[in-house]
Formats: structure tokens, C-alpha cells, sequence
């Protein structure tokens, strides 16, 4: 098993599709020669080609636009949009498109795409390069919002998602692209879409969190275990859209405390959707505890001088967690 | 910037239009002045119906008389369409009266492995595409059913965010392209459409790509209330097309011999991996935006009279009589098949149409994911709570 980088086995699984299906293609700015700016499609277009692997005019709604296009026509791109904070120029595509063309034509064109997005802070960039809006997509019909933490599993739920025949959006934690090294397997595997991963189990309180915030939450459910002796259930929820409402449940059933960990704004984002699932689902009575969001406040993501400060980190989830460890 | 008069008549003549040098990046900056070149203005068949004899395209009978009866049948669909909305039988709806050339034209050398992508004012040419009249009533009055495209059409659904489906249309062609698939792409869309930023970024990938796609522009004056002058500092669009590298022309849109010659060597063109075009139609709005506004608030009447006289229906029908191609009584009488045939599809639709509110999740998704079926089978339990079929 080779070890790599996240970035790099997200290079594998683009590779990979590639070659097994001559209907993938690749788009994106300066995803060519220059192999992407975060170098995921590196060399690619040299292995492909030009007409595989497109390196496009400088136009994110053009690149989404195109590319439901080109899925109409039954190929299976996969765009790349080089900071989620330039989506929004692609919104218009995305909203009247990629997310409800099948549903338009009653299922007569299927839009199996992929838009792949590096997302959320923690690289010192300039404004509008640390964006983590990933609620507006999971808001939309008909997308599925998919996002990775760890190598491994970036690898196996990007290749899912190429071959899933409904348009996917693969929000890349750029944090961790290159934190850490994984073992990744010879040959391609997938994971399904929609469905959590319960990393670490334990009994007195649940912690939900996804993409690049698993580090610190890793992090401080050790500490809280060695330190403190509070065995807490950690859960990678992996896809936003659909979400694995059942572990959820079953984890906060058992545990009766939950606190969701994420980058993107408070107000409708994610942790208010687990929030209202969790109310309205069988674990509300078992609930000792009032459910904690941990996540950016609403305000736009900071110069990053002070973005250590503004995203949640291990201490204030350990804080947190013995707060609520505090009712009974 | 070429000289052109912006107002209709479109002088008779045929310049071929020049196309601009390729763009140049290496070799420093050159001082001289830039001439993009003339940009064709093409018209054929006069307000007269008088033909230009020196333009004479080579239609087949069969074809122009084709051409002509789907142009009555869009006219007729038309009016009835409007007196059913003014009935209460029928939804929004929004009428092409006056612009039936520019439509039938721009669709007529298409084949079945082409691809079609209207805006919604495009209703005879989605006929003429292979759409039953009844299956577009469905899709106007409100059922779902009606809006796909029917099974071997290749058209995507029109669109009502303006602009919204150029992109789409232009990665079909760029699909097409890379399949080496000697097809085209036809996409519609108006002068209003044409401020839209994804208007502009469909030219340009379409442009770099050499994608086989036509741009039509339907310059019919008006975008609900606003007028040419509030929508664009140039009102003469073929001009864009220049500015982004793209083979742009100018048409009388309401000559319909003008726009079948333009339509047939557009697309040959991209057929031929020659790239896109830009077809600037200049054609008028006679009618409503849609039966949702009343002109009068916005538009002096006066403005619409000189446009009685470039019907586009009746400078065909006039060179047809002319050149022995019909009857003098023939027009009425297709006008009447028409009128028949849009009542007849009336009747199936009336009895075929049929709202199923059961199945609203049903296609949003390859197969629906779990929390969605959730969703679904509460709204199912509302509906049979209610006693809904």
C-alpha cells in the first residue's frame, strides 16, 4: 500500500477514472499543464490529452455550464472550480442545471457530473480563498454534497462519486491536502455515498463533524479520553447530501449529548439540520444535555492574521465537551 | 465598427463578411489600427416579396412549402394559445407573433442527430423539432408531463432563467466536437438574453473550443418593457460575435428565404469542424412578452404598425404565389388545415392532459436517497389523508 497525500490520491482517483472510462473528462482553470493550483491534476494532461483534460477560459459559470452540456451528451466530466469561494459565479448553472436537469426532463437526460471545489481556511489566502458554504449546496435539490477528511477516503468517495449517476459536488478540504500521509490501496475502491463513518465509538457524548474540522476533533476526543476519562463517539458524516440521519440517531441515542463541529457559518448550516433531526427523531428523549453547534460565526471569513481565531479548534471542543459533560 | 443601419429594411446584398484576424499575443504591441472587418447583413426576399435575383437560394419545392405551412401552424397555435389564456384554459404563455421565420428558419436544416436549445418563445420550432402541439399545451398549462422532450428529439427543455441554457446547448456541441460526431448545435435566445454574463461565456468557450454550435439571437426589440437602447450600447449584437472571435452575420429575420440560406450554411459550417456562428436575427415583438403584461403600458402602438408590413408569413406567401409555388386560395385554405389541426390536438389535449401529483419525487434522483423517500412518504400519507389520487 503506497502512502500518500490527500491531494495526491484525489490525483489517483481523477487517473484512475480516466482511464477506465473514456467518457470522464477533466475541466478546470489551469488544471493542464500547470496540473491544477493545488497540483491534483498533475500530469494528467499529459497522460490524456488536451481534449480529456480541458483547461478552460476563466469563467466558473462557463466551466459548470459547459460541463451539464457535455453530460447531456453522455460524457462525464468532472469540473473543477479552482476556490469554493468562486462558485458563486457558477450558481446559476449549478441552481438551474446541474442540480435539476434530470428532474426538468422527467429523467430523459441524467447530469452525471462531478464539481470538485478545494474549500474552508487554514492556508494564509487572501480573501475570498477560504470559503466553507457548503449548506448552499446541500439546500439545493437533486445535488449530493460529498466531502472528504483523510486521504484514504477522499480517494474512494471521489471515484463513487464519478461513476454516481447523479451530479455530486466534492468539497475538497485544502487544509489537510497535504497534513498527513495514508495508506491507500494498489486498486481503486469506492465508499457509498451518503453514509457516515462512526472513527471512533464511546459512550458519553457524540461529536459530528466532517472534512478538515476532523483533525481537531480527533484531537480533542484523545485528549478527552486520556485526560479526562470522557469516552466521546466521534462520527465523520463524509456527505452532507443525503446525511446519515440512522447513525446519527443511534449514536445520540446512546449517548443522550451531541455537539456538531463544522467551518461553515452558524445559521442554517449544517449543525441546525442535525439539530432539527436529532429533535424531531427518537433521540430527543434521551437528550441530557442541550445540543451544541461549534462552528464559524456569521460573519465573512477573516484576513487571515486572526483565522486561527475564528474557526473552531481542539480546545474549544474540549471546552465544550466538558460543558455538556457538566449535565445530567 | 461597421456601418450598418440599425433599422429594418436590411439593405439587399451580399458582401461576404470578413473574419477578424486571430488574436495575437506574441510579438509585441502593433500601433496599427484594427480593422475587424465588414460583417454580412443578408436579405433576399423584400418587404414587397421581391426576391433578389442575384441571391436566388436553390430550396426545393417540398422544403419551402413545408417551411411555409409550419410557420402558419406556429401562427395558428399561437392564437389559439392566447385565446385559451384569455379563456382561464391555459397558463402564462408567450406569443412569437410576427417572428415566424426567424423561428422555422433557424430549426429547418436540422436532422435528427442535431440538437436543438430554445428560450421559450420558440414554440413553432420545437413543432417543427418533432413536439406534439398537444404535449406543448400540456407543458404551458402547467403539467409537468409536457416539459421534457419526447423520445428521439433532441432539444433540451426551454428555459425561463433568460440566458440560462446557451451554456448548456455550447457543451453539447463541445461534447459533439470531441466525439467527432459531424453534428450541430442550434440555441436560441434574445437581445435581452444577450446581457447576460453566461450569453457571453457561451461565446467564448464556443469560440476557443470551435465547438459546432449557432448562436441565434433573436433581436426582436424589446425584453418585456425594455427597449434596444436601454438594453445595449450597440444594437447591433452580430458585432459581439466579432469581438469574440466567433463568425457573426446579420439577417433579416423576418425574410425567410434569408434566414434558411444563413441556417443552412451556419450549420454546415459547424458540421464541417469550421466552429460556431453567431446569427444576429432582427426580427419584432408584435405581441406580449406574455399574457402576464399589457404593451400599451410601455410601447406606442405606432411603433408596431410598420412591422404589419414586414410580415413574415405574408412576404413568403406573396413570392410563393408569384413563382407558381401555391394557388391564390391556397394560403387561406392551409391556414384553415392549421387552425383544424391545433383544435384537434386541442381535444387530445384536453383529454390526455392530467395532473399526477404522486409522483413529484420521482425524478429528481437515480434512485431516491433515503432521507428524500422519508420526505415522500409523508407527503403521500398529506395526499391520501386528503383523499388526492
Amino acid at each position: 500500500m503506497p502512502q500518500c497525500t490527500m491531494v495526491e490520491a484525489i490525483n489517483i482517483a481523477l487517473d484512475e477514472a480516466l482511464a477506465d472510462d473514456q467518457r470522464v473528462c477533466l475541466m478546470g482553470q489551469d488544471i493542464g499543464v500547470n496540473g491544477g493550483v493545488f497540483r491534483a491534476t498533475k500530469d494528467l494532461q499529459a497522460k490524456y490529452g488536451e481534449e480529456r483534460v480541458i483547461d478552460s477560459p476563466l469563467a466558473e459559470c462557463g466551466i459548470i455550464g459547459t460541463a451539464v452540456g457535455m453530460a447531456v451528451y453522455g460524457m462525464k466530466p468532472v469540473a473543477e472550480i479552482q476556490f469554493s469561494g468562486f462558485t458563486m459565479q457558477a450558481f446559476d448553472q449549478i441552481e438551474q442545471n446541474m442540480s435539476r436537469l434530470r428532474n426538468r426532463t422527467q429523467g430523459r437526460f441524467q447530469i452525471q457530473m462531478v464539481m470538485r471545489t478545494p474549500y474552508g481556511g487554514g492556508i494564509r489566502a487572501v480573501e475570498h480563498h477560504s470559503e466553507s458554504r457548503e449548506a448552499y449546496w446541500a439546500h439545493t435539490p437533486g445535488l449530493k454534497v460529498v466531502i472528504p477528511s483523510g486521504p484514504r477516503n477522499a480517494r474512494a468517495l471521489l471515484a463513487a462519486a464519478i461513476d454516481d449517476p447523479d451530479p455530486v459536488i466534492f468539497y475538497e478540504p485544502k487544509a489537510i491536502y497535504r497534513a498527513f500521509r495514508e495508506d491507500v490501496p494498489e486498486s481503486k475502491e469506492t465508499l457509498p455515498l451518503g453514509k457516515a463513518e462512526v472513527v471512533r465509538t464511546g459512550d458519553a457524548l457524540t461529536i459530528i463533524s466532517y472534512g478538515a474540522m476532523m483533525r481537531p476533533a480527533l484531537e480533542a476526543v484523545e485528549d478527552l479520553a486520556d485526560l479526562n476519562g470522557i469516552e466521546v463517539e466521534l462520527i465523520d458524516l463524509l456527505s452532507i447530501s443525503p446525511i446519515d440521519t440512522e447513525t446519527i440517531v443511534q449514536s445520540v441515542k446512546k449517548t443522550g449529548r451531541c455537539i456538531i463541529v463544522h467551518e461553515g457559518h452558524q445559521t442554517c448550516g449544517i449543525g441546525a439540520e442535525i439539530a432539527a433531526r436529532l429533535a424531531e427523531s427518537g433521540a430527543f428523549e434521551y437528550l441530557v444535555a442541550p445540543l451544541k453547534r461549534l462552528t464559524a460565526p456569521d460573519i465573512p471569513f477573516p484576513y487571515f492574521q486572526v483565522e486561527q481565531h475564528f474557526l473552531p479548534d481542539a480546545d474549544d471542543i474540549m471546552t465544550a465537551s466538558k460543558e455538556l459533560m457538566e449535565w445530567d | 465598427m461597421p456601418e450598418a443601419d440599425s433599422n429594418l429594411p436590411i439593405q439587399a446584398s451580399r458582401s461576404p463578411g470578413e473574419v477578424p484576424p486571430p488574436p495575437s499575443s506574441s510579438g509585441g504591441f502593433d500601433p496599427h489600427s484594427i480593422d475587424l472587418g465588414r460583417i454580412e447583413c443578408l436579405q433576399i426576399l423584400n418587404e414587397r416579396g421581391e426576391l433578389d435575383e442575384g441571391l436566388n437560394p436553390a430550396f426545393s419545392d417540398d422544403d419551402l412549402l413545408r417551411v411555409h405551412r409550419a410557420m402558419v401552424l406556429s401562427r395558428a397555435f399561437d392564437a389559439r394559445m392566447l385565446a385559451m389564456q384569455r379563456q382561464g384554459q391555459m397558463g402564462t404563455f408567450a406569443p412569437n407573433l410576427g417572428q415566424e421565420a426567424c423561428m422555422i428558419g433557424q430549426v429547418w436544416p436540422l436532422g435528427t442527430a442535431d440538437w436543438f436549445s430554445p428560450s421559450y418563445r420558440s414554440f413553432g420550432a420545437q413543432i417543427w423539432r418533432g413536439w406534439s402541439i398537444e404535449r406543448l399545451m400540456t407543458l404551458w398549462a402547467g403539467f409537468h408531463d409536457g416539459f421534457p422532450p419526447p423520445e428521439g428529439v433532441n432539444d433540451l427543455p426551454f428555459s425561463i432563467v433568460i440566458g440560462s441554457h446557451v451554456l448548456p446547448a455550447t457543451g453539447i456541441a463541445m461534447g459533439m466536437r470531441r466525439a467527432k460526431d459531424p453534428h450541430c448545435v442550434v440555441v436560441n435566445f434574445g437581445d435581452g438574453a444577450f446581457s447576460q454574463g453566461a450569453v457571453a461565456e457561451a461565446l467564448n468557450f464556443a469560440a476557443v473550443d470551435k465547438a459546432p454550435v449557432i448562436f441565434v439571437c433573436e433581436n426582436n426589440g424589446w425584453a418585456i418593457s425594455t427597449p434596444l437602447h436601454k438594453q445595449s450600447g450597440t444594437d447591433i449584437f452580430a458585432a459581439r460575435g466579432v469581438g469574440y472571435g466567433v463568425h457573426s452575420i446579420r439577417v433579416d429575420g423576418n425574410d425567410i428565404l434569408a434566414m434558411m440560406t444563413v441556417m443552412q450554411e451556419a450549420c454546415e459550417r459547424a458540421r464541417q469542424g469550421d466552429g460556431p456562428t453567431l446569427v444576429e436575427a432582427v426580427t419584432f415583438r408584435m405581441s406580449l412578452h406574455t399574457t402576464a403584461d399589457d404593451p400599451k403600458v410601455y410601447r406606442d402602438d405606432a411603433l408596431v404598425e410598420p412591422w404589419q408590413e414586414r410580415c413574415p408569413i405574408r412576404r413568403m406567401e406573396s413570392w410563393l404565389i408569384r413563382t407558381g409555388r401555391l394557388e391564390q386560395a391556397d394560403p387561406d385554405r392551409i391556414r384553415q388545415e392549421c387552425e383544424q389541426e391545433v383544435l384537434d390536438a386541442r381535444e387530445r389535449f384536453r383529454e390526455e392532459a392530467k395532473a399526477s401529483p404522486r409522483t413529484i419525487f420521482d425524478h429528481l434522483y437515480e434512485s431516491i436517497p433515503q432521507e428524500l423517500e422519508d420526505q415522500r412518504m409523508a407527503y403521500l400519507r398529506k395526499l391520501d389523508s386528503k383523499g388526492v389520487e
